[in-house]
């Protein structure tokens, strides 16, 4: 990736950051888990996926589904950076006048299907991706899965079909943030060691430092990895990454910030100073 | 009657592309599609979850998925992928429970969908139809078909023993009404059979009885439940489910909410298992049948003691 692309892409990023810490003040969101994989969503958006905000009906876009759903403030943040939303809508986060919750509605332009009951959107996008086989289409599909969310069975179920059926044109793209909701995934249900499993699922595998765009280009670039079944990116990413008072912290997955906790992050984000959180940590689950 | 329940589903596939055929490896009643539809047929293997969930992706990309698998396995192992992913959105998937009830004979209580309905029914965008045997399902899957909405279809291939009406969505099919009855029989389902020979043995005995075949039950046809509580004596539900949320709890919120009141006697399997069994056995051991039902119908007319309107 050349260093122009690169910058680019970060600038996206960091835009997209200062909207979900944003959303974070007022009532809060799942700040933690958003910015773990938000250069993930930019990367897709900008340079991966082809969808037109203007044809957002079109049968030939690629799909990205967000099956975590609670990341969701990395999704409206990069919608609104590349105009398939206004960024002004971002202010409406958690109105009853507007679809911008928790978890994403698909009356939002751009989210393809609602999520937030982990473990469903795999099978959802299988069926996309069966769909498109059938019609002869050249869709990719790319399903956003949590590690924590790995411990549904559906996903293993689901892989298992996917692979007897062959959808090479369905991509997992896993944020590999280390975390459950309250615990690190290898303190409660390990699930190390990850790409093996998924290969002996019949995936082909990569993993990649999922806040590198040069390795997430090389990855997605590379896509299909294989023509029997779906490819897995296990992406290694940071929980609250670009916040270091949060970076990695079990008790900072959902964030509901005051106003001065807001302005302090931003300027940590700049880095420009460190933010002293004062707001008690949540556990919502 | 020479036509299938795989035959209509063929001719439907045949004449729309939009139409596919999905089973969690349920083949029996659909045998002979995989040949005819190629890849419009989809055996995802015993993973209900996954049938639904991709049923809901293929939904999305403009498919009618007709899910045809085990009515437990269907609606309780995959519950919150129905009301998740088809409920909300209201997707139109049209989900297939086979060997309801009943039908499910000596397979025990794992294979006993005597909830399906309660379930479906709890989902605010679902449609319902019991079908009450063959012809009836017949009747209905077009009209199932070319409904927007999801649909939940309690499958029913039993011989049937009355000449069906048209099918129209949230219309009952009423047999004999008079201006005053005895009785009222409201049936939904495979117990059609034994209520239609139940109303002709309290015929033989001097009553009037009308016979109310309810078709589908979300909607429900408010207009006939409530002529048949002002112009019966006594209504009766038949249902081979739970007492609670099928049948009996539609004919009785209906009542509520319109302000009538009425004799009700509900035959239903209560709240228990049925005991294993082949079917002549199985309706005879939960008392479901013709002569069973007539014989409760006589002692409610004759003692007075159906049970209160509300219970």
């Amino acid at each position: 990736m050349n260093d122009a692309r690169r910058r680019e892409l970060e600038a996206v990023a960091r835009e997209v950051r200062r909207h979900a810490i944003r959303m974070a003040g007022g009532g809060g969101c799942f700040l933690g888990a958003s910015l773990s994989c938000t250069d993930l969503v930019v990367y897709l958006y900008r340079h991966f996926l082809r969808v037109d905000p203007r044809r957002l009906d079109d049968p030939d876009r690629d799909y990205l589904l967000l099956s975590k759903g609670h990341d969701v403030p990395a999704l409206y943040g990069t919608l609104a950076e590349l105009d398939f939303i206004s960024r002004e809508r971002l202010a409406n986060h958690l109105s009853p006048a507007d679809h911008l919750y928790w978890h994403p509605n698909r009356a939002v332009p751009g989210v393809e299907f609602h999520s937030g009951s982990l473990g469903h959107l795999l099978s959802v996008g299988m069926g996309i991706a069966y769909d498109v086989r059938l019609r002869g289409g050249r869709n990719r599909v790319v399903v956003l899965l949590g590690d924590g969310e790995l411990d549904e069975g559906s996903i293993w179920e689901g892989l298992l079909v996917a692979r007897a059926l062959g959808l090479s044109n369905l991509t997992l793209l896993v944020d590999r943030n280390g975390f459950q909701a309250n615990v690190r995934t290898e303190q409660l249900v390990p699930l190390e060691p990850l790409p093996d499993k998924f290969a002996a699922f019949g995936c082909a595998v990569r993993t990649v430092d999922g806040h590198d765009f040069g390795a997430l280009e090389d990855a997605f670039a590379a896509l299909p990895f294989a023509a029997s079944g779906p490819s897995v990116i296990v992406a290694r990413t940071v929980r609250g990454a670009g916040l270091p008072s949060i970076e990695a912290r079990a008790d900072r997955w959902f964030c509901r910030l005051a106003p001065a906790e807001v302005t302090a992050l931003l300027q940590e984000l700049d880095g420009t100073a460190v933010a002293e959180l004062e707001s008690e940590p949540l556990m919502v689950r | 009657m020479t036509d299938t329940y795989e035959r209509v589903l063929l001719d439907a596939a045949l004449r729309d592309p939009r139409v596919l055929v999905l089973t969690a490896e349920n083949r029996a009643a659909i045998r002979g599609l995989p040949d005819r539809l190629g890849p419009r047929f989809l055996d995802t293997g015993i993973t209900e979850q996954t049938m639904i969930g991709m049923a809901a992706g293929l939904a999305l990309r403009g498919r009618i998925p007709v899910v045809h698998a085990l009515a437990t396995f269907l609606t309780m192992r995959a519950f919150e992928f129905i009301r998740t992913d088809v409920g909300i959105p209201g997707l139109p998937v049209k989900l297939v429970g086979a060997v309801p009830g009943v039908l499910s004979e000596a397979n025990g209580p794992t294979h006993q969908a005597l909830e399906d309905v309660a379930l479906m029914r709890g989902i605010p965008s679902m449609r319902v139809f019991c079908p009450a045997d063959l012809a009836d399902l017949l009747a209905g899957l077009p009209a199932v078909l070319a409904d927007p909405a999801p649909w939940y279809v309690r499958y029913c291939d039993r011989a049937p023993v009355a000449e069906h009406q048209p099918f129209h969505v949230g219309r009952a099919e009423v047999f004999r009404a008079g201006a005053r009855d005895d009785v009222a029989l409201l049936v939904a389902g495979a117990l059609f059979t034994e209520a239609w020979q139940a109303a002709d043995r309290l015929r033989a005995d001097g009553h009037t009885v009308r016979l109310i075949n309810l078709r589908t039950l979300e909607p429900a046809d408010a207009g006939a439940i409530l002529d048949a509580a002002r112009r019966s004596a006594l209504v009766v539900t038949i249902e081979d489910h739970f007492a609670r949320g099928g049948l009996r709890s539609v004919v009785v919120e209906t009542l509520f909410a319109a302000g009538v009141l009425a004799p009700l006697l509900s035959i239903s399997c209560g709240e228990r298992w049925f005991t294993p069994a082949l079917l002549p056995d199985v309706l005879a051991d939960a008392g479901f049948t013709a002569d069973a039902i007539a014989a409760r119908v006589r002692a409610a007319l004759t003692h007075r003691i159906p049970v209160p309107a509300y219970a």
